[in-house]
């Protein structure tokens, strides 16, 4: 910052400043503040007066339901962060037989649906299941004869949600390892620390933003879970949000729950900030030349090949395995044309909602750099809590306010013209697309928001003084430079919208269906094989985009 | 602005016209899951040439989407798995008496609402298995004596968040007051023989496999177990269990139904009144005990197979009304009795 007046730059350079521009501000906050409405509209409800549900929640079952989320969300963020950055480390800076493989392998658990692996793993490992009674069939042994981990307990929770959440870490974190510059780690290097302390001390503090960016969404994703934690029957903060507002019918102490969840989000995100300080991390050169790759042999490499196969197989290869033997018995009455049907039908609202998602970031999260206004930051940071809030509670988030306009609009036509407009938005997929983007805009931002800090402001300025608008600078100049993060919003989102349920399932129109549907409505029925075929084909469809895109997120890295 | 006005107004006026040009059709949103209600709406439609629309979720989820969307909910018919959410959706103002004599004179007076507002349409019993090789079925007799030492850390039964559980419960309110019952209930999780989880299915293979000796669940997911083509292990398991039908001698058996109203707002009346009529023919009826072994409601209807095999017992007739109305008490004795 040498130039005492940058500001004055654009004044000085033949550009005219049109009335678009002045739009940017008013513009962002109106966008922010629509797909809020939901959040606002839930928070509302706080002030709904809930007189002995309330009180019987915090005298019976509030404080289990608070020590299981907590217990829950421990042991995720540290499966997660174990999994993740060691094998982000890995794969980015060492070489070992099968690393090439593991690069994008590893993210295949991302197709899995929590709720899935958990059945699957339930119907492998239960008492009652194959393997157990195989066991008791060998040896004789019945009840309590012997020990056996219980699938379908805290532990195994925290297993499954590791397992199909790490890759959140890993995506995130191994970017930013390939993003770093060489020379840091020469330097640290020649200043004698060996490839463990160069790890610690250097590489793992300038990734960590993008690893927090990457744990919090692991955790978001593990707060809202229903699924997953009822057939556990583990007592969660999102327990008690379903049995206050439906199995006790009080709107208003599910909305209470549902705030102190949303508490929960912000004192993490707060206490994550405030442990980082003042320090900030910039890398302050340029010079990217092919990162150093420590060469692990014998013993070492081994490790470090079951290191990355373990989360592979546990989180992708065994469960899927399953799954195709189940579906090998049940395709011939599973699949027939209306499951094609569904698959183009979820096909089709992954990819538009994915792309609605990116636009949205790119224009917030660009908007956010040129204004730093409070009311922007503000209205950003509150669109991005969505993904914390349980789909169910984001799907009433968005009936309430849908069905109200839907409503005054159509007593309004029948005054004035005696006709009915009946209901336009409401249980349409345009309320579903919506709902979509209250529920995983955060992720988009997220990404956008890391690949966006990563561009200094100096060629934001170099832009402008040359003449481009600044839908230009963005358009030209950064889209290209951060082509990766773009690539990793839209994975996560099109992979994240298909595996959504409660959404989805609330919301949407007459006679339509989805994979993740019929997947659940099989499964809840206890109906593991039968729910298989649709199971699978959540994973095969999103396998694709994993494998054509892990490539060009990974090559994006400056300098190769 | 003159013409952004007849824009709207024609583009309005287009959504309503297509609307009401699609005449003979009844919309319906159904708790039952697709692969339970989709081939009889199938039929129906081919028979009378009438389309139904369909959406499935929970039943909670409906009420609330059908409280917001008020006068204009496209719903016609609201299906659910349990009496109580048709209760609450007659409190909520979100039905119509249905007042059709052909319809009362199949449904039973304790199986429908006694204003008529709602009506059963098919029968689950909410029974006890015991594993054949480790329990004489003369120790049982009741829900009541459940709670028996002799029981202590041997019953199998799912989370306090099933409904079927709710209503079971509700129904014990009914008969006993809310301060029996919370003795009652607390004394039943002090006999689980593992904390609460998985679904009724779950709770027969457990008590199969030897984790526990009785196992609570609905009687359908039984004869799905026994007719499952393609999972040995489900048929050897259930296999294993036997049914007992409890309270033979007092009130009979704790029934629940799938049941069905007729949106108050409802738009196709005559159609939903259509579905309902067929719904409960024979043909129907009989559908639901050979596709998914549950009870039919009418009397006439033929049962076969697996169902006519576990014989006949005598089921509770307490009007269903009452576990609508307990169930959020029943919830609340789970809680304080500490059922996960």
């Amino acid at each position: 910052m040498a130039d005492p007046k940058p500001a004055n730059l654009s004044h000085t350079i033949p550009y005219h400043r049109s009335w678009l521009d002045q739009c940017w501000e008013p513009g962002i906050v109106l966008t922010a503040f629509i797909f809020a409405i939901p959040i606002f509209t839930i928070a509302g409800y706080i002030f709904l007066p809930s007189g002995d549900i309330w009180q019987h929640l915090v005298d019976t079952v509030l404080l289990t339901y608070l020590i299981n989320s907590i217990l829950l969300m421990v042991g995720v963020g540290l499966g997660t962060l174990l999994i993740g950055v060691s094998c982000a480390w890995l794969t980015s800076l060492c070489e070992f037989p099968g690393k090439k493989l593991f690069v994008w392998t590893l993210l295949l658990p991302l197709a899995m649906p929590a709720y899935i692996i958990a059945y699957t793993y339930t119907g492998m490992f239960d008492f009652a299941g194959p393997v157990q009674t195989m066991i008791r069939d060998l040896t004789g042994w019945g009840y309590g004869d012997y020990y056996f981990p219980q699938i379908r307990s805290m532990g195994g929770a925290i297993i499954m949600f590791s397992m199909v959440l790490y890759p959140y870490v890993y995506l995130i974190a191994r970017a930013a390892f390939l993003e770093q510059s060489v020379c840091v780690i020469e330097v640290s290097r020649t200043l004698g620390c060996n490839a463990w302390m160069s790890f610690y001390r250097v590489a793992l503090p300038l990734a960590r933003p993008a690893i927090v960016a990457g744990l919090s969404l692991a955790l978001m994703e593990t707060l809202a879970d229903f699924g997953t934690v009822s057939y556990f029957g583990l007592g969660v903060f999102t327990t008690g949000i379903f049995k206050a507002w439906f199995g006790l019918g009080d709107s208003g102490a599910a909305a209470k729950l549902a705030a102190i969840l949303l508490l929960f989000v912000f004192t993490l995100v707060i206490i994550e900030r405030a442990s980082r300080k003042r320090a900030k991390y910039h890398h302050t050169t340029n010079r990217y030349s092919k990162l150093p790759q420590y060469k692990l042999t014998g013993f070492k490499a081994l490790m470090a090949f079951l290191a990355c196969l373990m989360p592979l197989f546990f989180g992708f290869l065994l469960p899927a395995f399953q799954l195709t033997l189940w579906m090998l018995d049940t395709y011939s009455e599973m699949v027939d044309a209306s499951f094609f049907e569904l698959t183009i039908n979820t096909i089709a609202l992954g990819l538009s909602a994915a792309v609605l998602a990116v636009v949205l970031a790119l224009f917030l999260v660009y908007g956010r750099r040129i204004i730093t206004s409070k009311a922007v930051v503000s209205s950003i940071r509150i669109v991005a809590t969505g993904y914390a809030i349980p789909g169910t509670v984001v799907a009433v988030g968005v009936m309430i306010p849908f069905a109200w306009f839907d409503n005054v609009l159509d007593s309004f036509m029948r005054e004035q013209f005696d006709i009915s407009s009946g209901l336009l938005l409401s249980g349409s997929l345009f309320a579903v697309m919506f709902a979509y983007q209250v529920r995983f805009l955060a992720i988009s931002i997220q990404a956008v928001e890391s690949g966006l800090g990563k561009i200094r402001p100096s060629m934001d300025e170099a832009a402008r003084s040359l003449g481009y608008k600044p839908s230009d600078v963005l358009l030209k100049i950064h889209l290209p430079l951060m082509k990766g993060s773009v690539l990793t919003a839209l994975l996560i989102v099109f992979v994240d919208v298909m595996k959504e349920l409660p959404a989805t399932l609330i919301l949407r129109p007459f006679n339509f269906n989805t994979l993740a549907i019929r997947a659940y409505e099989l499964a809840s029925d206890e109906r593991l094989a039968d729910s298989s075929s649709a199971a699978l084909m959540i994973v095969a469809v999103g396998l694709l985009p994993v494998i054509l895109l892990s490539k060009s997120i990974f090559s994006s890295r400056a300098g190769s | 602005m003159y013409k952004i006005k007849l824009l709207l107004i024609t583009s309005v006026l287009a959504v309503v016209l297509y609307t009401s040009a699609i005449a003979a059709e009844v919309n319906v949103y159904s708790a039952r899951k697709e692969a339970l209600i989709k081939p009889l709406l199938d039929k129906f439609s081919a028979e009378t040439g009438i389309k139904t629309n369909l959406i499935t979720a929970k039943a909670d989820k409906f009420l609330t989407r059908m409280i917001n969307e008020g006068q204009n909910t496209p719903a016609d018919v609201f299906i659910t798995v349990d009496a109580g959410r048709l209760h609450r959706a007659k409190e909520a103002n979100l039905l119509q008496p249905i007042n059709n004599s052909i319809i009362e004179k199949i449904v039973p007076a304790h199986l429908r609402d006694t204003d008529s507002y709602w009506i059963g349409l098919s029968q689950r019993a909410r029974v006890i298995f015991y594993a054949k090789d480790r329990v004489n079925p003369a120790e049982l007799s009741t829900y009541e004596d459940l709670v028996n030492s002799k029981w202590e850390k041997r019953i199998c039964i799912r989370g306090s968040g099933n409904i079927y559980n709710q209503s079971l419960v509700a129904s014990m309110i009914a008969v006993h007051g809310k301060a029996k019952t919370q003795q009652w209930t607390n004394a039943l999780v002090d006999n689980f023989a593992r904390d609460p989880k998985g679904g009724d299915r779950d709770q027969i293979k457990a008590a199969a496999a030897g984790q526990c000796d009785l196992a609570i669940a609905n009687t359908y997911y039984y004869g799905k177990m026994l007719s499952s083509k393609k999972d040995d292990g489900q048929v050897a398991a259930a296999k294993k269990m036997g049914v007992f039908w409890p309270n033979q001698f007092d009130r009979g058996v704790h029934v629940n139904i799938s049941g069905a109203g007729i949106s108050k707002y409802s738009k196709n009346k005559g159609n939903a009144m259509k579905l309902l009529e067929y719904l409960l023919s024979d043909e129907a009826q009989s559908w639901y005990a050979s596709v998914n072994y549950e009870y039919p409601v009418s009397e006439t209807a033929e049962i076969s197979g697996l169902v006519l095999q576990w014989g006949n017992f005598k089921s509770d007739t307490l009007n269903l009304s009452k576990l609508g109305e307990f169930n959020s008490d029943a919830v609340k004795t789970m809680d304080k009795a500490g059922w996960k």
